[in-house]
């Protein structure tokens, strides 16, 4: 076998050159899609499928339990949210948990952009960040309420403690990988043009790094938010102008279930409006655009 | 300091270079080596000059051109422009890298060309706008200039680039194997577009390049180096070849000069290598 293989020749073709080129029997080299296709590839339009599913689906398991103590039905819950909305104090709720939320979570990113920097400048700082960010990144932000009561007391600073806690490692976490994660050629580039310091951090380094930057905001601001419903459900009890977890908690001692189930939605409506409106819409406009994520 | 000599050739009497780089030594470190990559090297850049770094990779080509650059500093002598050590990097050194993302990606074609001029402030505010343009339209990319660079090809990246450190008219241009990452055709025409460039504004332009076609080509004057560490192992003239030149006889003999003395360098060098492996 080897020795026939070795003498073993292709065969010698005429050469082909086309003149002309078509594109024969497949016709069309672009086809419109279908609408139904064109409506299944919407991901608002499946995502929307999904949830009318769910919502059929408590529906009709509420009715076949048919006990409105434990499991109301959906259409209860629309019923309690909607009154709860226009009639009962859910939007002073929404307000309260905000207005809180809002105050630690730009305390905390704020506190992180101080952290970062020095990061970035020293390296004394870049080991105070991993350090602290190792040590308190896993420690959940409620373990730390006995604490915040003990010294603040009951009511917002306590919160705004254990909200800037949840926020602060997240954000400063990711903005300093994310800086570290610059290309070399991008930072030779910007020194190339002269840039130092301050003009530097914030004409290269925060552009470059802002995909993690982004993603460190968002990872925030869904701790933030699950921190402040779990600390309002434990002491809102006692503050005078109460949160979303306050609104729950008072309705479950009322055993109205129907309310409890409303304040959940509102909670889980607020968090998907902020994250598919908010923060989508700022992705859209940044790193999609900038064909840094996809 | 056996190499400085300056053939007299095509340059005019009593210029005095742009650039003088006189036995630099660069070294580096890495986690654990300190690694000198150029050991006294010596050449002078003058006006117009297309001058290129030819060598085998690990000769330190690349370093040197950063240390032109001022992003490092050589441990010995120094390299002076027009009687000023260098220090820093600055927009009177533009480089081309070789990767593509030394483009902003947040930053639309025209942005991104715009950029280091309002920085550097080199430029009256009215004016950049216009320049920025002018340099757009020199490579060819007026129709994509408001798109962003992850939409282009390699090549239009590479051209982007070079608009970008033009339109800053820069005394001299450092790039660093700038289309090495190309296919063979958009090199080709990269660096055909090069040339015509040069034609026009005579810009000097310091290439670093481990291609010998490359440096023929691209070069009016070429400095070989030999790896671990860099030396110089001669200075040439190439300022009569072109395209249209590649396949002549004394296009083919200078190629082949060139080719001798890398080969026999990497041929010692490997044997070394295998030494030290051994050992």
């Amino acid at each position: 076998m080897p020795e026939a293989r070795s003498k073993l020749l292709p065969p010698l073709r005429p050469e082909v050159e086309n003149t002309s080129l078509e594109s024969g029997q497949i016709g069309e080299v672009q086809r419109p899609l279908s609408a139904w296709e064109r409506l299944v590839n919407l991901d608002w339009v499946r995502r929307v499928a999904i949830l009318v599913i769910l919502a059929l689906a408590w529906e009709l398991y509420g009715r076949y339990l048919d006990n409105p103590l434990m499991v109301p039905t959906f259409s209860n819950m629309v019923a309690a949210l909607w009154d709860a909305t226009v009639h009962g104090p859910l939007l002073d709720r929404i307000y309260t948990s905000i207005r809180v939320l809002l105050i630690g979570y730009v305390s905390g990113v704020g506190l992180a952009a101080v952290f970062t920097a020095l990061a970035v400048s020293t390296r004394i700082g870049t080991d105070l960040l991993s350090t602290l960010t190792a040590m308190f990144n896993p420690l959940p932000a409620i373990a730390l309420l006995p604490l915040a009561l003990l010294w603040f007391g009951l009511g917002v600073p306590s919160l705004v403690f254990v909200i800037i806690h949840s926020v602060l490692w997240a954000v400063a976490l990711n903005t300093h990988s994310g800086f570290l994660s610059v290309s070399e050629t991008m930072r030779m580039a910007g020194q190339n043009y002269g840039l130092r310091g301050v003009r530097f951090v914030v004409h290269v380094l925060m552009p470059a790094a802002f995909p993690a930057i982004l993603a460190g905001l968002k990872i925030g601001w869904a701790f933030a938010w699950r921190t402040l419903i779990a600390a309002e459900l434990v002491f809102g009890v006692s503050s005078r102008s109460g949160g979303l977890g306050w609104f729950i908690f008072e309705n479950r001692n009322q055993l109205e279930t129907a309310y409890v189930f409303a304040g959940l939605t509102a909670v889980i409506i607020i968090g998907l409006l902020v994250e598919s409106v908010i923060f989508r819409n700022i992705e859209i406009r940044t790193v999609r655009k900038w064909g840094m994520q996809h | 300091m056996s190499t400085t000599a300056v053939e007299s050739g095509t340059q005019t009497a009593g210029q005095t270079p742009l650039l003088a780089v006189d036995g630099v030594t660069l070294q580096y470190k890495t986690r654990d080596h300190l690694v000198t990559a150029t050991y006294r090297v010596s050449f002078d850049v003058f006006p117009a000059d297309r001058f290129v770094l030819l060598g085998p990779s690990g000769c330190g080509k690349s370093t040197l051109l950063k240390g032109v650059g001022g992003f490092m500093k050589p441990v010995e002598d120094l390299v002076t422009r027009e009687g000023a050590v260098i220090e820093s990097p600055g927009p009177d050194r533009m480089m081309v890298f070789q990767e593509f993302d030394q483009l902003m990606p947040w930053k639309t074609v025209l942005a991104n060309v715009m950029f280091p001029m309002r920085v550097s402030r080199a430029f009256p505010r009215n004016e950049i706008l216009d320049r920025a343009m002018a340099a757009i339209e020199k490579v060819g990319l007026t129709k994509f200039r408001d798109i962003h660079p992850h939409m282009l090809s390699g090549g239009m990246k590479q051209r982007v680039a070079i608009a970008r450190a033009m339109a800053m008219e820069p005394d001299i241009l450092l790039m660093d194997e700038p289309y090495a990452a190309l296919d063979a055709l958009t090199r080709r025409q990269m660096q055909e577009e090069l040339l015509q460039l040069w034609e026009d504004t005579r810009f000097a332009v310091l290439f670093v390049t481990h291609s010998i076609e490359e440096a023929i080509i691209i070069g009016s004057r070429i400095l070989v180096l030999s790896p671990h560490p860099g030396r110089v192992k001669a200075e040439l003239n190439a300022h009569q070849f072109t395209h249209t030149e590649q396949g002549s006889t004394e296009f083919m003999a200078l190629n082949r000069r060139i080719h001798n003395m890398l080969f026999a360098e990497r041929i010692e060098a490997e044997a070394l290598q295998r030494e030290s492996d051994h050992a």
